[in-house]
């Protein structure tokens, strides 16, 4: 069971069950939906924004232990970080899961992300952990379409 | 000369022996995660017996030709092949005639010609269709597609807390606007086997026809469509340890004479000059172009192997099988069974305590436990039940009650890592 608790850490089974930033905000600047059409994992992000700077960041929505503790755990993050940041942040989340192993590298500068780093064995769930991601890139972009992880 | 050998080596004893059963089917022989491969999601697709891969390798080693243009010996060998297992599909549903069936992709394709076809030659503005609330959404799409192009109305025949169809209200819903009934025989998230037989009935009554959905059914119970009295029935191949690609729409005979070919080109026609083509007879008007021969021999050869281990013996060893499945989960504390009709066939769809569907699938596959998690394809039927996913154990008779007790002990397990 030794890759399933490299799956389920500690950390992803507590942000699950008492997701971090969850609930809605009335005055956001940026709200985006996601969708995983094949599990049907739904969430809905909301982003306060001043200055080019992610002041609040809340969710709503259900979903999996991984893909609950994903937006918990990225929601707790992007607090304080600069939009930029934020798109960096994705790529170097999304990279971690999806790119080549690189052991030397694996949750680098990822802090408490790098937890997450255990999905990459698992190709069926990566979209579980990906949807809160594609989800916040959409809202900095303004997207108005759901992010879909298909 | 092809033959078609059984490689069944089982003697036909009253019980069945599905450890015997197991040996041909080479795929359940390895290890998944490093654990015994427990393939328990047969309602999604069933595996193949050595004698439907044998067929497959055997057609191609030595019988592949185009059908119906037999000039050569190897175009009448494929020819014969391919329409034997049109008269072993008869046979095995008990249809009249081999013209009434027809070979498509699959139970989804099926339901798709009754739609482009009759549908739309017969359903118009003010017409109802009648479905049930426990429809796959292939039997359900179709139909919204239909009535909103022609203006009618589709009608969703409302189940009860247990997942069964409501025939009273069935009835009160069927009226002489009804022109036809697309229900399933079982339901793939529910396992609840509906009482298709009245169904026909009371739709005949009203005028309306009846196409029923067997995707689920035909590998576990027999079906006899003269019997039934169904108009159309539809199933597919890989659902009863056949290959993918090939599934059956059975349909009356004066029913389909009636219908307009829904594709065309090649093989469906009689007679063609740029200013008319005759259309060929039954079944061929609706089997346009190259078919899909090297399948429907392989779906030959799987009906003939399940007629070999015998529907009977398979549908006593199943229901045996999900009642000692059911008792070990309704006895699981925070497991809540999400289907739980008095007639069943061989699935079982449950939750364990808040856990998701998928994070209990990924915990059942690494030990080597393969189900489904997910909407199965039914989400009317999730909505119904308040969830949005489930797990689904479906079995076939290579299933044993030694695996339903490491479905048992992997949710012990799962229960610890989710505490």
């Amino acid at each position: 069971m030794s890759d399933l608790q490299d799956l389920y850490q500690e950390l992803i089974i507590d942000h699950s069950k008492r997701p971090r930033n969850f609930g809605s905000m009335d005055d956001a600047d940026r709200t985006a939906d996601g969708f995983n059409p094949l599990c049907g994992d739904k969430l809905k992000l909301f982003l306060k924004i001043e200055d080019a700077v992610i002041r609040d960041v809340k969710f709503i929505g259900a979903g999996c232990a991984i893909s609950t503790a994903s937006a918990s755990v990225m929601t707790d993050m992007l607090k304080g970080q600069t939009i930029e940041q934020a798109a960096s942040l994705f790529e170097t989340f999304h990279y971690m899961i999806t790119g080549p192993k690189d052991p030397q590298h694996v949750g680098t500068g990822l802090g408490k992300l790098a937890v997450f780093a255990g999905v990459s064995a698992f190709p069926a769930r990566v979209k579980c952990a990906t949807l809160a991601w594609h989800t916040m890139r959409n809202a900095i972009s303004g997207k108005t379409e759901a992010a879909s992880t298909e | 000369m092809i033959t078609h050998p059984a490689t069944l080596d089982v003697e036909r004893t009253a019980g069945l022996d599905p450890e015997v059963l197991r040996r041909d089917f080479p795929v359940l022989h390895q290890e998944v995660h490093g654990k015994p491969l427990v393939y328990l999601d047969n309602a999604a697709t069933t595996q193949k017996p050595s004698s439907v891969i044998d067929a497959l390798v055997r057609y191609y080693e030595h019988d592949n030709a185009n059908v119906h243009r037999g000039i050569h010996e190897l175009s009448q060998r494929a020819t014969n092949d391919y329409e034997d297992a049109r008269t072993v599909v008869q046979e095995f549903l008990g249809a009249a005639e081999s013209e009434e069936i027809i070979y498509t992709r699959g139970t989804t394709e099926s339901i798709n010609l009754v739609t482009a076809s009759w549908g739309r030659a017969n359903v118009g503005p003010g017409d109802e269709v009648l479905i049930s609330a426990m429809e796959h959404h292939s039997n359900i799409v179709p139909w919204q597609i239909l009535c909103e192009e022609k203006g009618a109305r589709l009608k969703i025949v409302p189940i009860n807390d247990d997942g069964e169809f409501l025939l009273d209200e069935y009835e009160r819903l069927l009226s002489d606007h009804t022109r036809i009934v697309a229900v399933n025989h079982v339901s793939n998230a529910l396992g609840s086997v509906n009482p298709v037989r009245e169904i026909v009935d009371l739709a005949h009554e009203r005028g309306a026809l009846v196409l029923i959905d067997g995707a689920q059914a035909v590998a576990h119970m027999k079906v006899d469509v003269r019997s039934l009295e169904c108009d159309f029935y539809a199933f597919s191949s890989h659902k009863i340890f056949g290959p993918t690609g090939i599934g059956i729409l059975y349909g009356k005979r004066s029913v389909l004479e009636t219908m307009p070919p829904c594709e065309s080109g090649g093989d469906m026609i009689k007679h063609v000059t740029f200013e008319k083509t005759i259309y060929n007879d039954l079944p061929y008007k609706f089997e346009a172009g190259t078919p899909n021969i090297a399948d429907a021999i392989g779906l030959g050869a799987a009906l003939r192997y399940v007629n070999n281990v015998g529907l009977e013996g398979i549908g006593a060893y199943e229901e045996d099988l999900l009642a000692y499945a059911t008792e070990r989960l309704a006895a699981f504390e925070g497991v809540r069974l999400i289907g739980t009709a008095k007639h069943k066939a061989s699935v079982l769809s449950f939750n364990l305590d808040s856990i998701h569907p998928h994070d209990l699938g990924t915990v059942l596959d690494r030990e080597g436990i393969a189900v489904r998690a997910g909407h199965h394809c039914a989400q009317p039927v999730m909505d119904r039940f308040g969830v949005t996913a489930t797990v689904r154990a479906s079995f076939a008779f290579y299933n044993t009650r030694a695996e339903v007790d490491r479905l048992v002990e992997t949710l012990h397990k799962a229960r610890e890592i989710f505490a």
